[in-house]
């Protein structure tokens, strides 16, 4: 056995031994977190950088000028990606909700569940430049025309199974009693499912809309075969439409100093808008909360 | 006012196990009818077959016939409409979390497409004080969730919410199990007060609660119904040996 005098000074040690590692852990922990906000901070610091000087109200309210003229800005791309990405989410929205409802709370052990789930997985994976072939052949080929139309179809097939497989995830968080008292009411089982499943379930299945629609906001692959762009204002749905991603992507690779500038402030205008958008569904869906609810 | 309850062979089964075997059991109107038993013997089973929850199991399936009054549950209606004539409160509160305590009582009518405000209004303050709530609740109806009140204030939400769509009978699945004493004390006068309106029957592991509550006491065991007696009857000269055992605590 040991004599008091060793014990104390073994707890001493062992106390000396958690207190370190206990620190340690701690400045690990706030080393990745600020690892994770560099990039951020660094992406967003330097696109205000290159960007903000070119930003003007003639970026907001003129169209692209032709090569050689001064100014110009991109007010019909970011009116032509609100267009688009409003088709996206009309389309992507619903049916990303319906089939994360199906999965959950009707499609559990069925073939045809199983089925659904494995192709939002693959879909999820496939690339980007893929999707834009792919509505290429299926729409454009066949109405011999770019659209913004079947640009908002290839981002909402994008959005779709992002947006499925978090809703049937978060559905399934919604405990059972919940459910149960529904029932026990009365109340049936579909109207369960919209007014206490989904809505319980709600806080989760917007942020999984919002990611969707943030990531397919900035994408460009799907629309340079699909809404292609355009120098001009156009609301037409079955014309080429221009859009930020695009507009950026052409300024980028162009030989002219403007150009280059302007693309750098279309770009911060672009997460600067994505930023704002899912900021400003947050607030909203936050309004309506109750006290204590989750 | 409640009606009566007559179930005649019940049997229930989850997947191959035969959970309840023969049920036969009368229960009064307007009188409360408690189940006592050891864990795993049936009686939620039983509750859950009367409003035709048990059949929301995949797995669950059940024969045999139970009347209230002169409907055949299984036969003349849909569990929807059943269920909304038999009102059930479970062992956990679960009132919705995310709605407010007014909405969490007027649920039932309110998805049931219910819409008259003032109607509501009425039947949300008569449900609230018949579940002796409403003097603790009547300041936050809208702005609280009705999971952020008290474990006992919830339990009595959820007897408000089931009472709101008026039913006949009244289940209780152990309501008061996951209580402290003082909520267990308000729910047992509650339904003490309630059985002058509603046929009550409260499945419960505490013998003293069934012997405070109840006019009738059944006594299950192993999926089968032992005993059914007034229950006075029950707990001082039980029928049955496997009835005395267990009320004098020699097993379960």
């Amino acid at each position: 056995m040991f004599s008091r005098v060793q014990q104390t000074k073994m707890q001493r040690l062992n106390e000396l031994r958690r207190t370190s590692v206990n620190h340690l852990v701690t400045v690990l922990a706030i080393f990745s977190t600020i690892l994770v906000l560099v990039p951020l901070v660094a992406i967003l610091g330097y696109l205000i950088y290159k960007g903000a000087s070119s930003l003007n109200l003639a970026f907001f309210t003129h169209v692209p000028a032709p090569v050689g003229e001064a100014g110009g800005g991109m007010a019909n791309a970011i009116a032509g990606s609100g267009v688009i990405l409003g088709i996206a989410s009309f389309i992507g929205v619903p049916v990303g909700i319906a089939a994360g409802v199906y999965l959950a709370e009707y499609g559990r052990g069925r073939m045809l569940g199983n089925l659904v789930r494995f192709t939002a997985d693959v879909l999820n994976g496939v690339p980007s430049i893929v999707m834009g072939i792919a509505i290429y052949a299926l729409i454009v080929a066949k109405q011999q025309h770019f659209s913004g139309f079947a640009g908002g179809v290839a981002l909402a097939i994008m959005m779709i199974p992002t947006i499925t497989r978090t809703t049937e995830e978060m559905l399934a968080t919604v405990p059972h009693a919940v459910r149960e008292a529904a029932l026990g009411l009365g109340i049936p089982k579909w109207r369960t499912v919209i007014s206490v499943s989904l809505r319980t379930a709600s806080p989760g299945i917007i942020t999984g809309c919002m990611l969707a629609f943030a990531r397919v906001a900035g994408e460009t692959a799907p629309l340079l075969f699909t809404a292609f762009g355009n120098q001009f204002w156009s609301f037409n749905l079955n014309q080429p439409i221009a859009a930020l991603p695009l507009q950026i992507y052409v300024y980028a690779i162009s030989p002219y100093d403007e150009w280059h500038r302007l693309a750098w402030a279309g770009a911060l205008v672009l997460i600067v808008m994505i930023m704002a958008a899912v900021t400003l569904v947050r607030i909203f869906a936050n309004r309506g909360a109750l006290k204590g609810g989750h | 006012m409640g009606v009566d309850i007559r179930v005649e062979n019940l049997n229930a089964w989850y997947g191959n196990t035969h959970t309840l075997q023969d049920i036969n059991l009368h229960i009064p109107p307007n009188q409360a009818t408690a189940l006592i038993g050891p864990s795993g013997c049936g009686k939620s089973t039983f509750v859950r077959c009367l409003n035709r929850m048990h059949e929301t199991n995949p797995i669950a399936r059940a024969e045999g016939t139970v009347m209230m009054g002169d409907v055949d549950i299984y036969k003349d209606a849909s569990p929807v409409e059943i269920r909304r004539r038999i009102g059930m409160v479970f062992q956990r509160p679960n009132p919705f979390p995310t709605m407010s305590i007014y909405d969490n009582v007027a649920s039932g009518l309110k998805l049931n497409g219910f819409r008259n405000k003032r109607m509501l209004d009425e039947v949300v303050e008569r449900s609230l004080k018949s579940a002796a709530l409403w003097d603790e609740v009547k300041d936050d109806l809208r702005k609280k969730s009705g999971a952020s009140i008290s474990g006992g204030q919830q339990q009595r939400l959820c007897i408000a919410r089931a009472l709101a769509v008026d039913p006949e009978v009244l289940l209780m699945d152990e309501p008061a199990s996951a209580l402290d004493p003082v909520s267990t004390a308000k729910i047992e006068d509650l339904i003490f007060n309630l059985k002058t309106q509603y046929t009550i029957v409260i499945v419960t592991h505490n013998m003293q609660q069934a012997a405070r509550v109840a006019a009738n006491t059944g006594f299950f065991l192993n999926g089968k119904l032992i005993e059914f007696d007034a229950t006075t009857k029950i707990f001082t000269n039980p029928s049955d040996k496997r009835t005395e055992d267990y009320i004098t605590g020699r097993f379960g």
